[in-house]
């Protein structure tokens, strides 16, 4: 592993996100939906907890996820730029996880804005600092499950719109998964409930930080990037 | 040996792109890649690059093998692609300079790579511009560039020259050349006066076999049995094409005469002779014995666009 061709690919990547209106777009829409519903239902709750924040994220990352990390292989192989990547001395793998953490750290640069929402709720009532290290500890697994994804929906094809699509139907479907599961036997049921995105997040947005969960994000991240490389050298034999 | 391809093959599914060539090319060397659309050049040239596997066969490139050390052979390759793809929204610097910290051009001494490059390439007042804001030979030449910055002992370049201006295309030639005397260079082009311009070599691919593969002189040499006269007469008295071929066709060794233009009863005829033997002392003294006047008379060689049409004519078999 040539940690210095990731780190290129990644800085450029980060670099093409803010030269464009895509990251600034996309962190304030997010933040736009995110504060209506936060401050909407705040005062009304009366209680002192960022539970929106961590309720709504993983919903609208449904729709973010894709959106950021649609045109990272799919334009490039539209417009021919992966012929230069693949004649350059870098391996796939490298050009994924450069990509990934590039989309990664842009999520990272959205979220960050909600801090505000943490301290102006520790100061007008008591928190619990220990559920929200774990909420945002869990938004950033989440996240990086779904951009994983995203980034293998891009590198399937050149067509941006249906990067975005077949994206969103793949991380739609892992979220809603645990929500079907009273229909399920229960052999099934199990099985889905390990799968599903959403469970694993509960448990860690309670402050609950359980190993197997965090195995569960780091091999699902693992398993998306590694599907993606393999779309990507797959070209070489086509 | 600088590359050495050994038979190559190259399937997409059932269509055949490349089947068993062979070539080499040597250091120092400016090798002409010629062939039809779809011959299998830019598939070649492709698998050179490790862009795309090879079905059969082995290609390496100054020794190391494309398959089993491809790494090695992208840091010693500079390619510039068919439809020299650009990040359109970088500036010139910005893309030459990801370009060397990708090919792992030491750190140091990449702003000097940098600035040698805008220099050789003539970037200099277009090196702050966005690349989707240049024309299509400062993008071309940008592309050059990029290929070059990491001084590459292999340059591979896929239609070097298309899309510039008269001008531009005699400065990236002769860029060409000068990079062609240490380096390895393959060229591909249709573009026929381009190789006999740039190149010491040519390979001629038709269907993606090797057609022809030698120094253009010997592919002229072997090519052509005769040779060809370019004659051009004005006759006092107003005589028809065939009166003349007649007296023309008199001439023993020629084998056949065709009118090429007749304005003001000036004809223009293209003479072809079967032997090595000069005649245009005979013709000359035809024209003297017939009373026509000569106005033009000269010997014309096998152009390399008659070989590539003779070699690669074949697609109606």
């Amino acid at each position: 592993m040539n940690f210095q061709n990731i780190k290129n690919i990644y800085l450029k990547e980060l670099r093409s996100f803010f030269n464009s209106p895509v990251a600034y777009i996309i962190i304030v829409v997010y933040l736009t939906i995110l504060g209506w519903f936060f401050v909407s239902n705040l005062f009304l709750n009366n209680m002192s907890t960022l539970r929106t924040v961590f309720e709504m994220t993983p919903f609208l990352l449904l729709f973010f996820a894709p959106a950021m990390t649609m045109r990272s292989i799919s334009e490039e192989k539209k417009s021919g730029t992966l012929e230069l990547l693949f004649t350059k001395p870098i391996k796939e793998y490298e050009i994924v996880t450069g990509k990934f953490l590039a989309a990664w750290a842009l999520y990272f640069f959205t979220l960050m804005p909600t801090l505000i929402y943490y301290i102006t709720v520790a100061t007008i009532g008591s928190l619990d600092t220990g559920a929200v290290i774990g909420g945002y500890l869990g938004l950033m697994l989440v996240g990086a499950v779904f951009l994983a994804i995203s980034i293998f929906g891009s590198a399937l094809t050149e067509n941006q719109v249906v990067a975005f699509i077949v994206s969103l139907f793949i991380v739609f479907a892992l979220f809603m998964l645990d929500k079907i599961l009273f229909y399920l036997p229960t052999t099934l049921a199990v099985i889905f409930e390990y799968v599903s995105i959403d469970y694993h997040f509960s448990n860690i947005a309670r402050g609950v930080i359980d190993s197997r969960d965090i195995i569960y994000y780091l091999s699902t991240i693992g398993f998306a990037l590694y599907l993606a490389t393999s779309v990507l050298q797959r070209r070489r034999w086509a | 040996m600088s590359i050495q391809v050994e038979n190559l093959s190259k399937y997409y599914g059932d269509a055949k792109a490349v089947s068993d060539i062979s070539f080499e090319v040597h250091s120092g060397e400016i090798l002409g890649f010629l062939g039809p659309n779809g011959a299998g050049k830019t598939t070649t040239m492709r698998i050179i690059t490790c862009y795309l596997s090879a079905t059969a066969g082995s290609i390496k490139v100054e020794g190391h093998d494309i398959q089993t050390n491809s790494i090695a052979v992208r840091k010693l390759v500079g390619y510039l692609p068919e439809q020299n793809p650009l990040y359109h929204d970088m500036n010139v610097l910005e893309y030459l300079e990801y370009t060397a910290q990708l090919q792992g051009v030491a750190k140091p001494s990449i702003p000097r790579r940098m600035k040698e490059m805008v220099e050789a390439c003539g970037l200099g007042e277009m090196k702050h511009k966005d690349i989707g804001q240049l024309s299509k030979g400062y993008r071309q030449r940008v592309g050059l560039a990029a290929a070059m910055i990491h001084d590459p002992k292999v340059l591979i370049l896929d239609e070097p020259t298309s899309g510039l201006d008269p001008n531009q295309i005699v400065e990236i030639r002769s860029l060409i050349r000068e990079l062609g005397k240490q380096k390895t260079v393959i060229l591909s082009t249709h573009i026929l006066p381009e190789v006999q311009a740039t190149c010491n070599r040519v390979v001629i691919i038709n269907r993606g076999k090797i057609v022809a593969d030698g120094p253009i002189a010997d592919l002229q040499r072997s090519l052509h049995g005769g040779e060809k006269i370019i004659l051009e007469i004005e006759s006092p008295a107003p005589q028809s094409f065939e009166a003349v071929s007649i007296y023309v066709k008199s001439i023993p060794a020629i084998e056949n005469v065709s009118l090429l233009e007749e304005k003001d009863g000036i004809k223009r005829l293209v003479v072809e002779t079967s032997g090595a033997s000069d005649i245009r002392k005979e013709i000359f003294q035809l024209c003297v014995q017939k009373g026509w006047n000569l106005l033009e008379l000269h010997r014309t060689q096998t152009s390399l666009e008659d070989i590539f049409r003779q070699l690669t004519s074949d697609v109606v078999k």
